[in-house]
């Protein structure tokens, strides 16, 4: 008999994180008191409080928006590319210098896992800043004609899920071109975003041309309708989305819209089966399932609907739950109680409408927002579970026979941000790829992001892309 | 002066390649520039409207996955049989729009070359706004661009033929299918053009005109949930419908292209936008390895 | 005769029924494979798991020496260290066994006596396999005869890549059969695939089963005369078959990487891989093995490291 190999516990130290009692607003190259109240941001797994933050209320969302207009004025739109290339630069070097502080602040404040935050967001923040630096001065060569104008000042409003990376997918590509932006992170998770704020303030941006306020729904109301804006980017959810285009319509202000997701992993009976069962953990177990191109339908061929399940249940058993900090964490803490009833909510009509729930044995702390990895099997397109989004670490197994019923499934959703395939032959990847009404689809691999390829959704997913040289559309005339 | 009397014709909808009357069963009087009647044109309804997004929905799959070449050639065939029925164009933009014939075959030769632009860019728009990324891992990552689907477009008021085109071809010549509602007092040039169409090899459903009101139909067709974008222009100048029809279009987050505050010019070149407007960009990820 | 449990009787009935077994098991994605023995590689082993996993490493070894230059002296050497890898600290446990050449086997056999250090020796005209069958099956008898617990056995990589894979099966039965002794027992056969000359994780899943399907009590990925060696997605694929293999037919087989382990850091992250793939009851010397010279002395360091709390030196180390 052997004894267990017990992985003990190997936290990442906190003490390279420095977090003020209270934060300001920052506007014009500042921290500055806001008008409003302020809120409260905690550890998603401790339920700690970790700060308190300034709301923004509607007049210091006007200083924010003037001062991003003065700098658009006076210094950004008028500095040659070269020069403002050179910021990006330097911003995404001290990214990388502050690379572990950023780690563990993203982990304490989210509650995702250190390994997520260190070896995926904060690599994909810097290599972003990296890739657009090298943009700002190559404008001319991105395909909008010879002399491609910016826009003018950005209001971007930003998600709870990967709080840095989408601040990064926000503000590289808008100051590249020569916007000024405001930013408004999520009201959950603020700290890194003023790191940023510092960040900037290190490397001698101009004041104004990045502004960060935090707050909650209302802040990013006001930023959306202020009418200095002439951009707004959204990454959030479809109903929010929607709620912005009717705001903004008749305006001349352009738009860009990240939004919701039900993915289809689809996996064929010839599919590298080890591989997919890691493509379907990483596709709706990464960052606790709070990815809006999750693989949260998985469609498996019937023909091999038995084994595969099983391995992925035996693969689900090794997953570690817990302490965020935990260099062995692989599913951290629900970011909120909010998304936590969410979850449950939804997990709960999926049992109550018949679906078979299963999670593997795993002891859950007793603070803070915990939900085990779920899948639910015997799941039809009826089920809510399979249209809905969960935003969280549950799986809906549903069955298909023959490729067009696979791709029929996959499309029959209003969502379309991505989907998986999983096949070793090749034409089939690209037929039914070509079939799927999905902005990204990942073939035999899932949920990979690099700075120089699109992302973005189709129908209810939103509209306009992020990254690569599309992503430069959304912040060019 | 013949004793011969002219045999008229009905100006109908064109739906699904079919030329039904408006189910309404309502039709209303064209003028022509000076006023005087010209023709009784169908009148098209919600329903109608319904009936032809339907359509338009229908033909969507088969005509996004013909090849793109052969795309290119039915555009061109739009033109050739434009080219073919000169005459009748010319006679139609005169009537509707009140100019001089040669400024009206100068504007039919217009519309006729912007169909062969179009028809060009179907097998290159790929190309020029496609990219292969280089991205930091061992993966082969390709971004195409892919119609939007069924786009619902609200043809120019005043530019009745040229105009038409130019916000006709290049929706479809990516693939898309659409719905048009045509100049609600020009719209004979439009009703000519879907009989072209009928004649030019175009599968039925892919163009869809609707002759009618813009104020009456469109607000239908924008809160659509099967449409998948619209364009506003046939409604610029009017900010307060356009609006209102921007709000009804995020029901289902419709690609939107505003209307102008003024007709533009159609003579210019129209650039990628167009086209654009009604892409999605679909990036496909695979492993490389043995 | 076959060894092959009775599941997979029609499987190993035909060349071509054999083929087509083969290849219909699942393809390997080489990015996703290597990917997942990346992730594993980033677990973070500290404290009472380093000791752990450092004191069942140090079991694991099978420390060995396959040089033209070995010498009696030599061997004798490497077996005492293998029984006393730290002569220090009498809490050290002693590795798993010695490797050696068939003539050596006698004298490793001889300074270890009845320590429960096993001798393994390669065989089968180790490490390119090239020579007739009977020459193959003679050396593995010399072996076996002169006292080897294990017999590490390299496949005809050629037959392999030929297609014959029916050819490669009788072989190992062949070399199974050659393993008995007189007394009735057998010594355990490890099959070595030479994974670096199959290039593909397709091969080596192929390879995997065939050798497990005709009687092999231990998989091994490489002579150490070939580069690359085992890395660690080549196990992670041979992991995942001894586990698939288990569950259809409920047989145990044992996986040993061989060849460019050298750290201790490198060794943890194996045996992180073979908990979470094939599972806890693979953790045992039975089991798992790593043929291994060089990282018996950096297992050793870092044990030393654990127990004192200060960095050692190669110094304090035996070179043996």
């Amino acid at each position: 008999m052997t004894t267990p190999f017990d992985y003990a516990p190997a936290p990442e130290s906190r003490s390279i994180v420095d977090i003020k009692p209270s934060y300001g607003l920052f506007i014009n190259g500042e921290f500055v008191d806001g008008h409003g109240k302020s809120f409260k941001t905690i550890s998603p797994a401790t339920e700690e409080v970790l700060a308190e933050v300034a709301e923004a209320d509607d007049a210091d969302v006007d200083a924010a928006v003037k001062a991003a207009r003065r700098a658009y004025d006076r210094v950004w739109s008028r500095m040659p590319g070269r020069e403002r290339a050179k910021y990006l630069y330097r911003i995404a070097r001290i990214i990388q210098e502050r690379s572990r502080e950023l780690a563990v602040l993203e982990s304490i404040d989210n509650g995702k896992p250190i390994k997520e935050s260190r070896d995926v967001d904060i690599p994909i923040v810097a290599a972003h800043f990296f890739y657009y630096a090298g943009w700002a001065d190559k404008l001319e060569y991105a395909g909008r004609g010879a002399d491609p104008r910016p826009l003018g000042v950005a209001g971007q409003i930003i998600p709870w899920n990967f709080p840095l990376l989408m601040l990064a997918w926000k503000i590289a590509p808008a100051l590249a071109c020569g916007n000024t932006v405001v930013l408004k992170p999520a009201e959950t998770t603020p700290l890194t975003a003023l790191l940023f704020a510092e960040i900037c303030q290190q490397a001698d941006l101009p004041p104004g041309v990045v502004n960060i306020i935090t707050g909650a729904g209302g802040t990013g109301q006001a930023l959306v309708a202020h009418p200095g804006i002439d951009k707004v980017a959204f990454t959030g959810s479809t109903d929010v989305g929607k709620a912005i285009a009717r705001t903004v319509a008749g305006t001349d202000k352009k738009v860009t819209l990240e939004l919701g997701g039900k993915a289809a992993n689809i996996v064929f009976d010839d599919a590298p089966l080890d591989q997919a069962v890691e493509g379907i953990v990483t596709g709706i177990f990464f960052n606790q399932g709070h990815v809006c191109c999750a693989g949260s339908r998985l469609l498996v061929q019937e023909s091999i609907a038995d084994e595969l399940l099983a391995k992925l249940k035996r693969r689900m058993s090794t997953l570690r739950v817990g302490d965020p900090l935990d260099k062995n964490t692989d599913v951290g803490a629900i970011n909120s109680a909010e998304q936590l009833a969410r979850i449950r909510e939804l997990s709960d009509i999926g049992e109550a409408e018949g679906a078979g729930r299963w999670s593997p044995e795993c002891v859950l702390p007793q603070h803070g927002f915990w939900f085990p990895p779920t899948i639910f099997t015997g799941v039809t397109q009826a089920h809510r579970i399979a249209r809905e989004e969960i935003f969280g670490p549950v799986l809906s197994v549903l069955t298909f026979r023959t490729p067009a019923e696979a791709v029929e499934k996959a499309n029959n959703t209003p969502y379309g941000l991505s989907a998986g395939i999983w096949t070793e032959k090749g034409s089939r990847i690209l037929k039914i790829a070509s079939q799927l009404r999905a902005g990204v689809v990942w073939a035999n691999t899932f949920n990979k992001f690099d700075p120089t390829s699109p992302f973005g959704g189709y129908k209810e997913s939103g509209y306009g892309r992020e990254g690569g040289r599309h992503g430069l559309e959304a912040y060019l005339r | 002066m013949s004793d011969r009397i002219d045999v008229r014709k009905t100006y109908k909808l064109y739906i699904g390649g079919a030329f039904p009357r408006s189910e309404s069963a309502y039709s209303y009087e064209v003028k022509d520039s000076k006023g005087k009647f010209v023709a009784n044109a169908a009148l098209a309804s919600r329903k109608d409207a319904r009936d032809a997004v339907a359509a338009a929905r229908k033909a969507f799959g088969p005509w996004a996955g013909r090849t793109a070449y052969n795309r290119a050639q039915i555009v061109y065939r739009i033109a050739e049989v434009m080219e073919d029925r000169r005459p009748q164009f010319v006679q139609a933009v005169v009537q509707s729009e009140g100019l001089t014939a040669s400024k009206a075959e100068k504007v039919v030769d217009a519309a006729i070359d912007r169909l062969v632009w179009y028809a060009g860019w179907a097998d290159k728009i790929t190309q020029v706004v496609g990219n292969a990324n280089p991205v930091a891992g061992p993966y082969f990552n390709l971004s195409t661009p892919e119609p939007t689907g069924v786009v619902a477009v609200l043809a120019p008021q005043e530019s009745s033929l040229l105009g038409l085109v130019s916000v006709v071809a290049p929706v479809i010549v990516t693939g898309n299918t659409v719905v048009v509602v045509s100049s609600y007092e020009r719209p004979l040039p439009a009703v000519n053009f879907a009989e072209v169409l009928a004649t030019s090899d175009v599968p039925g459903g892919v163009v869809n005109i609707l002759t009618g009101s813009a104020p009456t139909v469109a607000p239908w067709l924008a809160s659509h949930m099967d449409v998948n974008a619209i364009d506003l222009v046939g409604v610029a100048g009017d900010l307060g419908l356009a609006t209102d029809l921007e709000v009804a279009a995020a029901d289902n987050l419709k690609r939107v292209r505003r209307a102008p505050a003024a007709e533009p010019d159609w003579a210019v070149n129209p650039g990628l936008d167009a086209m654009t407007a009604f892409l999605e960009t679909k990036t496909v990820w695979h492993p490389i390895g043995v | 005769m076959t060894s092959t449990p009775t599941v997979l009787d029609d499987v190993t009935r035909t060349e071509s029924s054999l083929r087509q077994f083969l290849h219909g098991l699942p393809g390997v994605d080489q990015v996703g494979a290597e990917a997942r023995a990346a992730g594993l590689g980033t677990r973070s082993i500290k404290t009472s798991a380093k000791a752990y996993a450092l004191d069942l490493a140090i079991r694991m070894v099978d420390l060995t020496t396959l040089e033209g230059q070995d010498t009696p002296g030599k061997v004798r050497a490497l077996a005492a260290k293998a029984m006393r890898p730290d002569p220090a600290d009498p809490t050290c446990p002693a590795a798993a066994a010695v490797c050696v050449y068939p003539d050596m086997v006698a004298t490793a056999k001889q300074t270890l006596g009845e320590s429960g250090v096993h001798v393994a020796s390669v065989a089968t005209a180790f490490p390119s396999g090239r020579a007739a069958l009977d020459i193959k099956l003679a050396d593995t008898r010399d072996a076996v005869e002169a006292g080897a617990d294990e017999i590490d056995m390299v496949i005809d990589r050629g037959a392999f890549l030929a297609g014959h894979y029916q050819r490669v099966y009788d072989e190992i039965v062949a070399v199974k059969a050659a393993c008995a002794r007189s007394n009735g027992e057998d010594a355990h056969l490890k099959v070595i695939f030479e994974t670096g000359e199959l290039q593909t994780y397709d091969n080596v899943r192929r390879v995997s089963w065939l050798a497990m399907m005709a009687g092999a009590h231990f998989i091994k990925t490489s002579t150490g005369k070939v580069q690359p060696a085992a890395t660690l997605p080549v196990t992670l694929v041979m992991l995942e078959a001894v586990r698939d293999f288990r569950e259809l037919t409920g047989q145990m087989v044992g996986v040993k990487p061989a060849g460019g382990i050298r750290t201790a850091k490198d060794a943890i992250k194996y045996l992180v891989m073979v908990n979470e793939v094939a599972g806890q009851d693979w953790l045992d010397p039975d089991w798992f093995r790593f043929g291994a010279s060089t990282l018996l002395n950096d297992l050793l360091m870092q044990r030393t490291k654990m127990t004192t709390g200060r960095y050692s030196g190669p110094d304090y180390f035996t070179l043996d």
